[in-house]
């Protein structure tokens, strides 16, 4: 198993190499400049001669590939360059914030996990009842809802009509400090929302593996040997329809970006995500670059957890076929 | 759809026991989501040109107005009627959807079919293109393409198009793949058709259902796309009226606790999206019969 994860990580490094590149050859075929972008507002007063020094100090006329060497050296090295939105260096920039996200994106996926499987279960025991059919028309037009939309009409239910959560932030704005009952109530809708989001996916496939695996021969085997209708949904039919929705957890950490993307620039959580909307707003290239590779690198991890969640799991599969 | 076809037996039980019953669920849905469709079609087709009202009007003795029978969906906070805005709003967004869809759907396909037709260094170097587009994070490489192209309505088609198209190069692929193995294709290159013949008159027509139903449900994920770019401001401009735009702009007047500016605009990217995925969902079961229970996200 460890060769295997060695192996899918060197596979990793080709993409990854690929994708910065991408990102700098984008960059390239733009209207975007690096000079006015790193001077801001004082490049509108600067005199052609200042901006021509400027250029050649930044090197932006250098071809392409040089360009996006001494950049990979230097991240490489855990220099990621200055973004210029925030005022910091990238490398300090990201440090700060992962927590945040990642805090943000556990919890919402543990509960959508957990809630995911309990609805899915339920719908699939009978399926065709009137339960069955709300979850399942529940979660398809879920799965339709723009994310932010449904953050911000709960915005305006729990924070506005109801006062019982606040409406964004990580503290209250009269806090000095950042402590842990002030995190988990301000945590309470953005994870809520994000968790809705992952929610209709979850519940569909729960639905199908297990509703698939009721009428298959273990099922109908332990059925006949007399074990109640609780030890068969739980015991068989969950543990085997359970199995392929386990193996392609990893495989949702694009949605889980996407989501946490919206929901974070919704609820002003100081995250990873909310920085690249700022990032994209103000063209600030430092960071978005470093923030996209960041966002590949946390998908190929994504897709090696689900490789090996998969052999893990499922006995047929062997490490050294894959 | 990464999910395989249930075993037969689970088919069969699941028809005995419910079978009646889900074929009238089955007809209900598709009735309704053809006339939901029909209805906005014809709404972004017709209200435009026969409805002689500016979209655009300010009343600002009107702001703010709650649903009525004057406005079923109220005003904003200019006083502009937003039942309007919603049917201009989902026109612009709707055309986005189409474009950038129509667009990737083209380069899908000609995509996957090169690489399913040549195989070979160009079929695996393709899809390790494919595969590596695939794992940036969609939204987050529009988001990034839109940054460096400044907002604007081309940037955002590109952007969703340029992202939306694996999707389809691997559907078509996979279909070229199995259709080269079929008989008549072996007995057209026998007969002596040149590889473009095998291609335009065997390959492209056993493909094209497929790259269509792709298609079709790219629409409303273009659409969301869209809606999200926007919204975080990134996408269409704030005085074009489009779903994206008129939830972002709905912000501040939901924080002073008017609610329908936010909620109906969102309520047009659902139904369509619904309506879009029950019909393709039916169109589906027709081509391809027996992957009749595949999930459909």
């Amino acid at each position: 198993m460890a060769r295997l994860a060695g192996r899918r990580a060197l596979f990793a490094v080709p993409v990854l190499l690929v994708v910065t590149f991408g990102v700098f050859a984008i960059a390239a075929a733009s209207p975007f400049d690096p000079v006015r972008a790193y001077a801001g507002s004082a490049a509108l007063g600067a005199d052609q001669e200042t901006l021509d020094r400027l250029r050649d100090n930044l090197g932006v006329d250098r071809p392409l590939t040089a360009r996006w060497w001494e950049w990979l050296t230097s991240a490489l090295g855990g220099d990621l360059g200055q973004s210029s939105v925030l005022r910091q260096p990238v490398a300090q920039v990201i440090g700060e914030r992962l927590v945040w996200s990642s805090l943000l994106c556990a919890v919402a996926f543990v509960v959508a996990v957990l809630v995911g499987t309990l609805l899915g279960v339920l719908a699939a025991r009978r399926q065709g009842s009137w339960l069955d059919r709300s979850v399942t028309s529940l979660a398809y037009s879920l799965e339709a809802a723009p994310i932010f939309w449904i953050a911000l009409l709960a915005i305006w239910l729990f924070a506005l009509q109801l006062d019982v959560l606040p409406a964004g932030g990580l503290t209250d704005t009269a806090s000095e400090q950042v402590t842990a009952g002030q995190v988990a109530e301000h945590l309470v809708l953005p994870a809520g929302v994000l968790a809705v989001s992952q929610l209709p996916w979850f519940t569909l496939y729960v639905r199908q593996g297990v509703g698939d695996a009721l009428a298959e021969d273990p099922v109908r085997g332990a059925r006949a040997r007399g074990l109640s209708e609780h030890t068969v949904l739980l015991g068989h039919a969950l543990r085997s329809g359970l199995l392929p929705v386990l193996t392609l957890i990893g495989s949702r950490v694009p949605e889980l970006i996407t989501g946490a993307l919206l929901v974070e620039s919704v609820f002003s959580w100081p995250g990873i995500a909310a920085a690249t909307v700022e990032a994209a707003t103000a063209v600030d290239f430092p960071l978005l670059a470093a923030l996209t590779v960041l966002a590949t690198a946390a998908v190929l991890a994504g897709n090696l957890l689900a490789d090996l969640l998969y052999g893990l799991f499922d006995p047929r599969v062997k490490f050294s076929d894959m | 759809m990464t999910c395989d076809a249930p075993a037969p037996a689970a088919e069969a039980t699941a028809w005995r026991s419910y079978g009646a019953n889900r074929r009238s669920t089955r007809t209900l849905r598709v009735r309704t989501s053809a006339a939901l469709v029909t209805v906005t079609v014809l709404a972004v087709l017709l209200v435009p040109p026969l409805v002689q009202l500016d979209q655009q009007a300010v009343d600002l003795s009107a702001k703010l107005l709650p649903p009525s029978w004057a406005h079923p969906f109220g005003t904003d906070d200019v006083g502009r009627d937003l039942l309007l805005r919603c049917v201009y709003g989902l026109r612009v967004s709707l055309l986005v959807g189409v474009a950038a869809a129509l667009t990737a759907t083209v380069v899908g396909t000609a995509v996957g079919a090169t690489a399913g037709a040549l195989g070979g260094w160009v079929d695996r170097a393709v899809m390790r293109i494919v595969d590596t587009v695939a794992s940036v994070p969609h939204l987050l490489l529009g988001i990034f393409i839109v940054a460096m192209f400044r907002p604007g309505v081309w940037p955002v088609v590109v952007s969703v198009a340029l992202t939306h198209w694996l999707s389809t190069a691997r559907i078509v692929r996979a279909e070229v793949l199995s259709l080269r193995s079929r008989p008549y294709v072996d007995a057209a290159v026998s007969g002596g058709a040149s590889r473009w013949r095998v291609a335009v008159r065997h390959l492209l027509p056993g493909v094209l259902p497929q790259a269509a139903l792709a298609a079709v449900l790219m629409v409303p994920h273009a659409m969301w796309h869209e809606s999200a770019l926007s919204f975080l401001g990134l996408g269409l401009p704030t005085h074009t009226a489009s779903l994206g735009t008129l939830i972002q702009s709905a912000r501040g007047s939901l924080l002073a606790g008017q609610w329908w500016p936010t909620l109906f605009p969102g309520l047009f990217i659902i139904v369509p999206t619904l309506a879009i995925a029950g019909l393709a969902g039916t169109w589906r079961e027709r081509i391809n019969p027996r992957r009749r229970s595949e999930l459909m996200l």
